[in-house]
C-alpha cells in the first residue's frame, strides 16, 4: 500500500509529459477518421450549395442557419 | 495497446465535440439567430420594394418553404454545430494523438489545450479572417461556386502552414531554443499567411451593398462566439479526458521502471 503511493509520487512528473504515441498507431485512424470527417463537413458546408451529390434542397435547408453560423458561403 | 489507446482518445474526442457542439449550438441559437432573422426580413423587404416597382404586386417575394424557420434555426442548426463538433472533435483527437510528446514537454491536458488552440486559429479564425461568415440572404447567388471553393481552400492552406510552422519550430528549438523558435515559426505562419491573404481575390460580392452594417457585425460577432465557446468547451473537457486516459494508461499498463527513467533525468 505504501509502496503504491510512493511510485504514483515518483511517476506523476514524467506522467505529466507522455511518451509519443507511434506514427503507425495513430496513421489508420487519422486517415479513417479523416475521411468520415469531411465528408461530414462537405453535407455541413457545401452540400446543395456550391455542388450537389443529391437532387433537391433539402439537405441545405436543414442544415442552412448551421452553415451560415459555421462560416461555410451558403448562397 | 498504443492502437487501443488512439481508439480511446478518438472517441474521448468525438465525446468531447459533442458536448462543445451543445454549448455552441446554445450560443448560436440565442446570439447568432436574431441576425439570421433580421437578415432574411432585410432580404424580404427588398424583395417587396423591388417587386412593388416593377409592377408585379408582389408576387415573387414569397419564397417557397421546404424547411421552416423554426425547424431551421432549431433542430437544423442543432445538426449543423454537432456534426460540426464530432467531427473536427475526432479530427483534433488524432491531431492530438500526433501531437503528444513531440510538440514539447506538455502535459496531456496543456497538449489539449495548445490542439484546440490551434484548430480554432487554421481551421476557422484565419479562414474567417479573409473570407468572413455572412449571414443569409446577402451573398450572389451566381458566385457560391467560387466563394464556396475559396474558403475551402483557405481553410486547407491554413492547416498546412500550420502543420509547416509546428514542425519548423520543432527543428529550429534545438538551435534557437524554445521560446525563439516559437516565435520564428509563430511569425513564419503570419506573414506566408498575410502573403496568401494579399495573392487570393477577394469575396466583393459576398454581402450586398446597401446590407446594414450592424446586422452584418452582430452576426460575425456571433460567429465568432460560436466557434470560440466551441473550442474552449473542447479544450476543457478532452483534456480533462485525455489526461485521465493517459493516467490510467502509464498507471496500469507500464512497467514502474520505464516510468521512472525520465524522472530523473
Ligand atoms: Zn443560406
Amino acid at each position: 500500500m505504501a509502496e503504491a503511493a510512493v511510485s504514483a509520487a515518483v511517476s506523476t512528473p514524467s506522467a505529466a509529459v507522455p511518451a509519443p504515441l507511434p506514427v503507425r498507431a495513430v496513421l489508420p485512424w487519422a486517415f479513417f477518421v479523416g475521411l468520415l470527417a469531411l465528408i461530414a463537413l462537405y453535407f455541413v458546408g457545401a452540400e446543395q450549395g456550391a455542388t450537389s451529390l443529391f437532387a433537391g434542397s433539402d439537405v441545405h435547408e436543414w442544415v442552412h442557419d448551421g452553415r451560415h453560423l459555421l462560416g461555410f458561403p451558403c448562397h | 495497446m498504443h492502437a487501443s489507446t488512439v481508439r480511446t482518445l478518438l472517441v474521448r474526442g468525438m465525446l468531447a465535440g459533442l458536448i462543445a457542439g451543445l454549448f455552441a449550438f446554445a450560443v448560436a441559437y440565442v446570439g447568432g439567430e436574431p441576425s439570421v432573422d433580421g437578415s432574411i426580413a432585410v432580404e424580404e423587404a427588398q424583395a417587396a420594394q423591388e417587386a412593388a416597382h416593377a409592377g408585379h404586386g408582389g408576387e415573387e417575394a414569397e419564397e417557397e418553404e421546404v424547411v421552416s424557420r423554426s425547424a431551421q434555426s432549431t433542430f437544423g442548426l442543432a445538426t449543423g454545430v454537432l456534426v460540426y463538433g464530432v467531427a473536427l472533435g475526432g479530427v483534433a483527437a488524432l491531431a492530438f494523438s500526433f501531437a503528444l510528446g513531440r510538440v514539447g514537454r506538455f502535459s496531456p491536458r496543456a497538449t489539449a489545450a495548445l490542439t484546440a488552440a490551434a484548430a480554432f486559429t487554421t481551421v476557422y479564425l484565419v479562414p474567417f479572417l479573409k473570407y468572413p461568415a455572412t449571414p443569409p440572404a446577402v451573398g450572389n447567388p451566381d458566385t457560391i461556386g467560387k466563394r464556396t471553393t475559396l474558403f475551402f481552400l483557405m481553410i486547407l492552406l491554413s492547416v498546412l502552414l500550420g502543420v509547416a510552422a509546428v514542425i519548423l519550430g520543432r527543428r529550429l528549438a534545438p538551435r534557437l531554443g524554445n521560446w525563439n523558435a516559437s516565435l520564428v515559426a509563430g511569425f513564419g505562419f503570419v506573414l506566408v499567411t498575410g502573403v496568401a491573404f494579399a495573392v487570393l481575390p477577394a469575396n466583393d460580392d459576398a454581402v450586398k451593398a446597401g446590407f446594414p452594417a450592424k446586422l452584418l457585425w452582430e452576426f460575425r460577432l456571433a460567429s465568432l462566439g460560436v466557434q470560440v465557446v466551441l473550442w474552449v468547451v473542447f479544450a476543457v473537457v478532452f483534456g480533462f479526458l485525455a489526461q485521465k486516459a493517459l493516467a490510467a494508461r502509464t498507471a496500469g499498463a507500464e512497467p514502474p521502471a520505464r516510468v521512472e527513467v525520465p524522472a530523473a533525468g
